[in-house]
């Protein structure tokens, strides 16, 4: 039995690391799913090697995975962490430079031999665990690989499966160290091996371990108890964005009464919104993987000219290809959404990091004027809603719609409160009816207040019609090559798009006064990381809130009554400046730029130091 | 004025009030009354049939015909006619492209469309030249080609689209003549009634940048001898009065006089063999150097034994609603491990 004393923590932040064949986005997943029953609030930041297939024991092979939970509300996956577990030294050396001092270090001792040394390009004077450099450190040496070797000795298994196990020492040490549950780990390893069951016991045996480790060493003076954390109340989940995106997507085909056509070509980080839709084919969703991206959303666009929810997905790279297809989307005024999950760019980029750096290309990345709405949502939860609200939009008002998230959150988890499907609002759609043999000719481009067209579906009796790319008159849909109409026709492409303001939700202030000294005005995946930072400004007595932005465009119509409250508004993105741009030429407002452009979110310390010095 | 009443169809009420926009005397023309022509036989309501089509002159095409229809954009007709038949397979799409927009900008989405084979119908308008553009070679174009883009002469090889077509495991692949209604009617009907992507190659004049291109196909002196009529299950021959006709050496063809071979030894056409049509895919000699082999048109190669990618699509959709039960919109966003906040 273990002397180890219970201590009782407000929040805990734990990172994960190891090579990308260690496991540890598993690990932390796990961990994650056993936190969120806990119960306690919790944000996470899989923080995945750069280049996708590194060489192992490198620099650039190392996976993270980082949790932060607590008992009070949790908006960011944490600046620092409180405990890092390593499971090599290229792990550590990535790592340490965002451990608090005095935090705890688990290192798996087989990960810093000489060749991981090498591999890590560290000397071997200067390895770690002798040249005195943890000593600000509580560090816990353990040599993970020889204890699950040992106690899979008997399993019948060859060194390479047995080694594989090593995750779960750590998964089972962690459970152990902060009362974690560890049922729910045990029914995934059972269902995941359940063809394979040496598989199968070898991975609960080395959770055990991991576990028992914990309670018979004399290794850890304290576990640590995290309460769970006062949420509204309500049944909870756990959700990551993609995977809440993707909720999104069918819940507004199934308010819509439409089947959903996905039209998509793998791409990182948006591939997991296929991955996740196409195994829900029994809600009438449709997904085809296209050769390309332009097949993609040209297939999505013949999707909705007969009348499905169409969709396309992707990211920056793909959607500059499907350019041209997004203009034909906006001349036809046909229902399409298109997603983008941004990435580090441009070109080929960082494709596993975030940045916002795609807002631009959807305001502006067409030939021609080409406006559309664009919606973006904030955090992994938000995704559900606004890639809902993306297809409402969309279908009510019969125009191309963006949907932005970014790989942070898409990977991101968090708990969420789930809507039922009944608070979920109805979406309008109708199809334009069969024509009476004394019906007037049917108008492909008649109007209603709202300036969408009729959606006329191929086969439906006396609405044969044709649309295209080429410009057209009003009301007839026939082409037209007049001077005036084509800027009439421009203009009112644009009017159409300005009028969906109405029919969204005014601008709110997250945190902070109505009016005063600074606002923080935000998009995106930065909200966790702003409402941080805003609220330790707040308890250090600052007068700053903290607008979020979800509606890109149009905007809604009260936000330049609201940034004409404050006497300063700053716009921190993760990008060389973008929505600060459109903030100042729409507003004529002297906005601060405030950007970061490293393929990381923003830590909620920096941008407190950074609103103190614009203050000072 | 329109009619939205069931009586029995005619040419007219597949043409749209819109003017038809081609050059007098273009190729164009002949397709287009060929196809109002044969719709009406086809049993089928007219609201059932979209023309889509790419960027080009053919791709103009919709435009006149009074069926539903998608003017999109340059090479990729394709790909938005297999997202419509996919989600509506109740619809009768047709494509309608040319050679640069089909062969060149949209390469990729062709041959991903033939491997696929949904059940619509390719009309590839193939005038070896870029006509609305005004003049630059094609993808089709023979090598050499002066035009205003390649002053001496295109360097590229030209594709053989029959030849690519069945490379991409088509399961209908045709040529006809803009020339010759009758054949086109008869080749298209039949490219209709096949289950699965039927691609058509229709050689259809220019007469503005690329005149006569295939003239030898289509004029009385040089006809006979230049072009070979397949007919399934007849013997393959050709000249004035078919006096000359393919025989198989082997793997190898050869041209056979029937003063000197008897009928019985000449090739008899079989569309449902792949290795002999490929062989007549490859009968693409440029007419003008001696014993050149006659150019096929008709019907080279049918399988009826490759499902359509719109059945197999819809079949899994179908299979998941049958075994799953229609979808639970609560239970789907709940997922499997949820936990109560008091
Ligand atoms: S340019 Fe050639 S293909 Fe185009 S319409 Fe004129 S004749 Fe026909």
């Amino acid at each position: 039995m273990t002397n180890a004393l219970d201590k009782e923590l407000e929040s805990v932040v734990i990172r994960f690391a190891g090579d990308s064949g260690d496991g540890m986005q598993l690990t932390g997943t796990q961990f994650t799913n056993a936190t969120a029953l806990h119960g306690n609030d919790l944000a996470t930041f899989p923080d995945f090697p750069a280049e996708i297939r590194a060489p192992l024991g490198t620099l650039a092979g190392v996976s993270g995975f980082q949790i932060h939970f607590g008992s009070t509300r949790i908006n960011t996956p944490g600046d620092t962490s409180d405990v890092l577990v390593a499971m090599n030294v290229a792990a550590l050396k990535v790592n340490i430079k965002n451990l608090k001092k005095g935090g705890v270090i688990i290192i798996n001792s087989d990960g810093f031999d000489a060749k991981n040394l090498r591999l890590a390009n560290v000397p071997e004077v200067q390895n770690p665990l002798h040249d005195g450099s943890l000593a600000d450190y509580d560090v816990k040496i353990i040599d993970i690989t020889k204890i699950t070797r040992a106690a899979l000795s008997n399993s019948g298994l060859g060194t390479k499966e047995i080694d594989r196990c090593k995750n779960m020492f750590v998964l089972g040490l962690v459970y152990w160290m902060y009362h974690r549950p560890i049922e729910n780990t045990l029914n995934f390893i059972k269902a995941k091996f359940k063809k394979n069951e040496a598989v199968m016991n070898a991975n609960i045996l080395v959770l055990q371990t991991g576990w028992n480790y914990g309670e018979t060493t004399e290794m850890f003076a304290n576990r640590f108890t995290v309460a769970p954390a006062k949420m509204e109340s309500g049944v909870y989940r756990s959700i990551m964005g993609n995977q809440a995106a993707a909720y999104g997507l069918i819940a507004a085909a199934n308010k819509s009464g439409l089947s959903l056509f996905y039209g998509t070509y793998p791409i990182t980080p948006a591939s997991d919104i296929l991955h996740e839709l196409s195994k829900y084919k029994n809600f009438d969703v449709k997904t085809f993987q296209a050769e390309d991206e332009i097949a993609a959303i040209c297939s999505s666009i013949g999707a909705a000219f007969g009348g499905a929810l169409a969709i396309t997905g992707s990211s920056g790279p793909g959607i500059a290809l499907k350019g041209e297809a997004i203009g034909l989307a906006t001349m036809l005024e046909l229902p399409l959404v298109i997603v983008n999950i941004q990435r580090a760019g441009p070109s080929t980029g960082l494709p596993t990091k975030t940045e916002q750096a795609d807002l631009n290309q959807a305001m502006f990345g067409r030939n021609g004027e080409c406006p559309l709405v664009i919606v973006s949502a904030q955090s992994p939860a938000d995704c559900f809603y606004m890639a809902f609200e993306a297809c409402r939009i969309a279908l009510e008002h019969m125009i191309p719609v963006f949907f932005l998230s970014d790989g942070y959150i898409a990977n991101g988890a968090e708990p969420w409160k789930y809507p039922s499907s009944a608070d979920l609002p109805k979406i309008n759609v109708e199809f334009k009816k069969a024509r009476l043999a004394d019906e007037e000719k049917f108008m492909p481009y008649q109007r209603d207040e709202k300036l969408s067209r009729p959606w006329a579906l191929p086969g439906t009796k006396g609405l044969e019609h044709r649309i295209g790319g080429l410009e057209k008159q009003n009301i007839t849909g026939n082409i037209s090559y007049d001077a005036s109409n084509h800027e009439f026709m421009v203009k009112l492409r644009q009017e159409k798009v300005d009028l969906v303001a109405n029919h969204i939700p005014l601008q709110t202030i997250d945190n902070g006064e109505e009016a005063g000294e600074l606002l923080i005005l935000g998009w995106g995946g930065t909200y966790g990381a702003l409402k941080t930072a805003t609220s330790l400004l707040i308890d250090q007595g600052y007068k700053v809130s903290h607008a979020h932005l979800r509606y890109l465009n149009p905007f809604p119509k009260n936000l330049g009554e609201m940034l004409s409250r404050f006497k300063t508004v700053v716009v921190p993105e993760l990008n060389n400046g973008q929505l600060v741009k459109i903030i100042r030429d729409r507003y004529f407002i002297d906005a601060i730029p405030y950007n970061k452009i490293q393929g990381m979110p923003f830590m909620s310390t920096e941008v407190v130091d950074k609103i103190k010095e614009i203050l000072a | 004025m329109e009619t939205a009443t069931t009586d029995k169809l005619t040419a007219k009420d597949f043409s749209s009030d819109q003017e038809v926009r081609w050059c007098p005397g273009c190729g164009d023309y002949s397709i287009l009354k060929q196809v109002q022509t044969i719709l009406p036989d086809l049993g089928r309501p007219r609201e059932e049939f979209v023309f889509i089509s790419g960027i080009g002159c053919s791709s103009r095409f919709p435009y006149y015909m009074d069926t539903y229809g998608m003017h999109s954009i340059h090479g990729r007709a394709t790909a938005v006619a297999t997202g419509l038949k996919a989600t509506r397979p109740d619809l009768s799409v047709w494509i309608v492209t040319g050679d640069g927009d089909s062969l060149s900008i949209g390469g990729n989405h062709f041959i991903h469309l033939l491997r696929r084979n949904p059940d619509v119908n390719v009309l590839l308008f193939n005038n070896q030249i870029y006509g609305l553009t005004k003049g630059q070679y094609s993808p089709t174009s023979e090598q050499g080609k002066v035009t205003k883009s390649t002053p001496m002469g295109s360097v590229d090889y030209p594709f053989n689209p029959i030849a690519l077509s069945l490379g991409a495991d088509a399961t209908f692949v045709a040529r006809t003549l803009d020339r010759d209604p009758k054949h086109q009617q008869n080749v298209i009907k039949k490219g209709y009634y096949h289950a699965g992507t039927s691609l058509i190659e229709i050689y259809q004049n220019c007469n503005v940048f690329n005149d006569g291109a295939f003239e030898v196909y289509t004029e009385k002196g040089t006809k006979k001898q230049n072009t070979l009529m397949m007919e399934n299950g007849m013997p393959l021959l050709f000249g004035e009065n078919n006096e000359l006709g393919i025989k198989l050496d082997g793997f190898k063809p050869v041209i056979a006089n029937l003063a000197e071979t008897s009928i019985n030894d000449i090739w008899v056409h079989d569309e449902t063999d792949l290795v002999k049509a490929t062989i007549l895919s490859r009968f693409y000699d440029d007419p003008t150097v001696e014993n050149h082999f006659p150019r096929p048109f008709g019907v080279f190669y049918v399988n009826n034994n490759k499902q359509t990618f719109n059945d197999l699509f819809n079949n899994q959709i179908d299979f998941a609603k049958k075994t799953y039960g229609a979808g639970d919109l609560d239970k789907l966003i709940a997922g499997k491990e949820t936990w109560v906040v008091n």
